[in-house]
């Protein structure tokens, strides 16, 4: 059977999959729809967060980064998995155990103030669609990429399929279709990675051929790679170039951003009891950590096969370049793409790869008699190339592709949710018609989500430039506004509706303003962005990425102030405080 | 006014959260990121430590310690007979 053939099959089969699912798993009340009926057992609610988080940029574009970042790139990986430990220690068994629908639902309750309330559902709608834009964006890539449809005609397939089981089945169709999507998006990414390691290493396992001798050589992996990349005039593998206080900053924005991601925290709605979502937390960052620990091998792996494909002999040497004429059949494929790009500059027949940008390389470089680097490489089809570089049969090829998809279409269908229960329950239900009846506010929720994927659909057909430097920003907006309200919510019985607002628009202006200095987001039209976006400029040296921190602090700063200042939350509110802290209520409440 | 048990079961819950973030923050920050040159001298296989701790160890970490508090905590809400069923 051709590639193409079986692409379509597999990833036919696996869309029926999910429809079948959905169907199984309709919703027929809104607790089914907006938290599946707080019924989902901690397991499969574990690998429906972790398909939930895991979406197209992680499936695709991590591994790539990492290869092309090295050290630098543990940003992500740290900072996409630590957030958990502070999900599952300060947020997620306090919010199971009150026990409503949505995240401002309990910052309307707990600070007593629709004010309150709507600034949640601004913060949560402008995080979510971000974020969303990007994945229908990575499932039409996808499309057209291995199924050779255009990119329209497969957002059109995607937006379709996310129609049916989201509209349909609500919170319960997506978790129990997001549980077959991650079996399908764990295999598709850790098959190509075993099997490459044990070419490379002889060890089948990433995370150890990682730190392993390279077969028959007799040194380690990532000692060769610091070799052969700083002999061509490249960084270290190991060690990092941002600074350590900006390194700090991202990462530490990054995880604080991840526990303050609402189509996370309502995962943690949907379990039975308290110890369950403590339980679910820690199966959650288990899946997510299969990938996450074997991304950082796939990166340092892929990397060290690209340049000994292209450095065949020693650097310098005549004959130690690839000759264009004997490319390998993979490279030949991805060339048609445009994704990876060979210029011969200095008319030798043969590709040179490496740091032209390095001014110390220069000068070595001219001595060897390059002109230039000749080979551009999209750092997205590391992870994509990877079956064809190590010679897999066509299946893996096929499943790549349909782990590719369903990584895209479980976040996308978890964020599409998030914000039509925003619609529907926060802005409908809670403020503008309180008594709605349940099968209408059903109805509405529906038809905001049917909405929230035409919305999704246009922005991934058409998305705004800014649309990659937005999710930098989705984060830093998370971690500094609805983060840091949360979290004294439930540890700090003092904090009042003055200073959770006070505090969440100083966190969300002061982000949204230092990112729009340097990054340019809404403003362009009016010059942004007006500061270089260089470290010097940088306030304490911290870049645009990492500035939620400072968000966040200012968030806690300002809302712990205003409260002291002003009148402590009334007893009702003292008292639905010290409810959520503990799982089931003690025996004095009774007397 | 909250009575002596509740105050002693969220004392004992924020001990051990504190705790945890503790070692949270010592294997990713520090070891990870404040400490990575000074570990990196070491060798742990064919891995810097500090860099093993960066893209690695920090995550196993993670993961043992969000399981260490959900059933260290299911201990302690039995202790005050505050468990669900």
């Amino acid at each position: 059977m051709s590639l193409q053939a079986l692409t379509y099959l597999v990833v036919g089969l696996s869309f029926a999959l999910y429809i079948g699912i959905a169907i199984w798993s309709r919703a027929h009340n809104t607790g089914d729809f907006y938290i599946a009926g707080k019924g989902v057992s901690p397991l499969a609610n574990g690998m429906a967060t972790a398909a939930d988080w895991m979406s197209a940029a992680s499936f695709i574009s991590m591994a790539g980064l990492i290869a092309f970042l090295g050290y630098d790139g543990s940003v992500y990986l740290m900072g996409w998995t630590g957030g958990y430990v502070l999900l599952a220690l300060l947020l997620a068994p306090y919010l199971r155990k009150f026990g409503k629908f949505t995240v401002p639902e309990f910052i309307a309750e707990r600070y007593y103030s629709k004010t309150a309330r709507i600034v949640a559902v601004i913060c949560l709608i402008f995080i979510s669609f971000t974020y969303v834009a990007g994945q229908m964006r990575g499932v039409g890539i996808v499309f057209s990429r291995f199924l050779e449809v255009d990119v329209t005609a497969g957002l059109l397939i995607g937006m379709g399929v996310v129609f049916v089981y989201a509209v349909l089945g609500g919170m319960k169709g997506i978790t129990y279709t997001q549980v077959a999507q991650y079996c399908v998006l764990i295999f598709a990414y850790t098959v190509p990675a075993i099997f490459i390691a044990i070419q490379l290493t002889g060890n089948a396992i990433p995370q150890i051929a990682f730190g392993s001798e390279v077969a028959d050589s007799g040194s380690a992996l990532l000692d060769k790679l610091d070799d052969i990349v700083t002999s061509l005039g490249f960084n270290q593998y190991t060690t990092g170039t941002k600074s350590k206080i900006d390194v700090f900053c991202i990462t530490m924005a990054l995880m604080v951003g991840t526990a303050g991601l609402p189509h996370v925290i309502v995962r943690f709605f949907t379990v039975p009891k308290v110890r369950d979502a403590r339980l679910s937390a820690g199966y959650a960052l288990l899946f997510i950590a299969i990938l996450y620990t074997t991304a950082p091998a796939v990166g340092s792996m892929a990397r060290y096969n690209l340049i000994n494909t292209i450095q065949t002999g020693e650097v310098g040497a005549v004959d130690g370049n690839l000759a264009y004429e004997q490319r390998p059949d993979w490279f030949e494929t991805w060339e048609q793409t445009g994704l990876l790009r060979f210029d011969d500059k200095n008319d030798d027949g043969r590709i040179q790869y490496y740091n032209d940008a390095s001014p110390d390389f220069a000068a070595q470089a001219a001595q060897y008699g390059w002109e230039g680097n000749e080979l551009s490489v999209d750092r997205d089809i590391m992870v994509l190339a990877n079956p064809e570089i190590a010679s897999l049969p066509n299946w893996v090829i096929a499943l790549v592709a349909a782990g590719g998809i369903a990584a895209a279409l479980s976040t996308a269908a978890g964020l599409l949710l998030v914000i039509s229960a925003a619609i529907s329950h926060d802005i409908i239900k809670g403020i503008v018609m309180p008594h709605i009846s349940e099968k209408h506010e059903l109805m509405a929720g529906r038809i905001a989500a049917a909405f929230a994927i035409m919305i999704a659909g246009y922005l991934g057909f058409d998305p705004p430039g800014w649309v990659a430097q937005v999710v930098a920003f989705a984060f830093g907006l998370a971690a500094a506004s609805l983060f840091p309200v949360i979290l004294l919510g439930i540890f700090f019985k003092r904090v009042n509706k003055e200073g959770a607002i006070a505090g969440m628009l100083t966190g969300l202006l002061f982000t949204y303003a230092y990112i729009e200095f340097f990054k340019g987001l809404f403003l362009k039209w009016a010059g942004a962005p007006w500061g270089e976006n260089v470290a010097e400029h940088w306030l304490f040296g911290i870049s645009p990425e990492g500035i939620g921190v400072i968000g966040m602090c200012l968030n806690f700063i300002v809302a712990i102030t205003v409260s002291h200042f002003t009148a402590p939350p009334p007893d009702r509110i003292q008292h639905m405080v010290e409810h959520i802290r503990v799982p089931r209520h003690f025996d004095e409440d009774h007397a | 006014m909250p009575s002596e048990n509740r105050l002693a079961y969220w004392r004992a819950n924020l001990r051990l959260v504190a705790l945890c973030l503790i070692i949270w923050f010592v294997c990713s920050f520090g070891f990870g990121v404040i400490f990575v040159e000074q570990l990196n001298r070491i060798r742990f296989g064919g891995f810097q430590l500090g860099f093993w701790f960066a893209q690695q160890g920090s995550i196993y970490v993670f993961v043992a310690l969000v399981f260490f508090y959900a059933w260290r905590m299911n201990q302690i809400d039995r202790k005050f007979d505050v468990h669900e069923d």
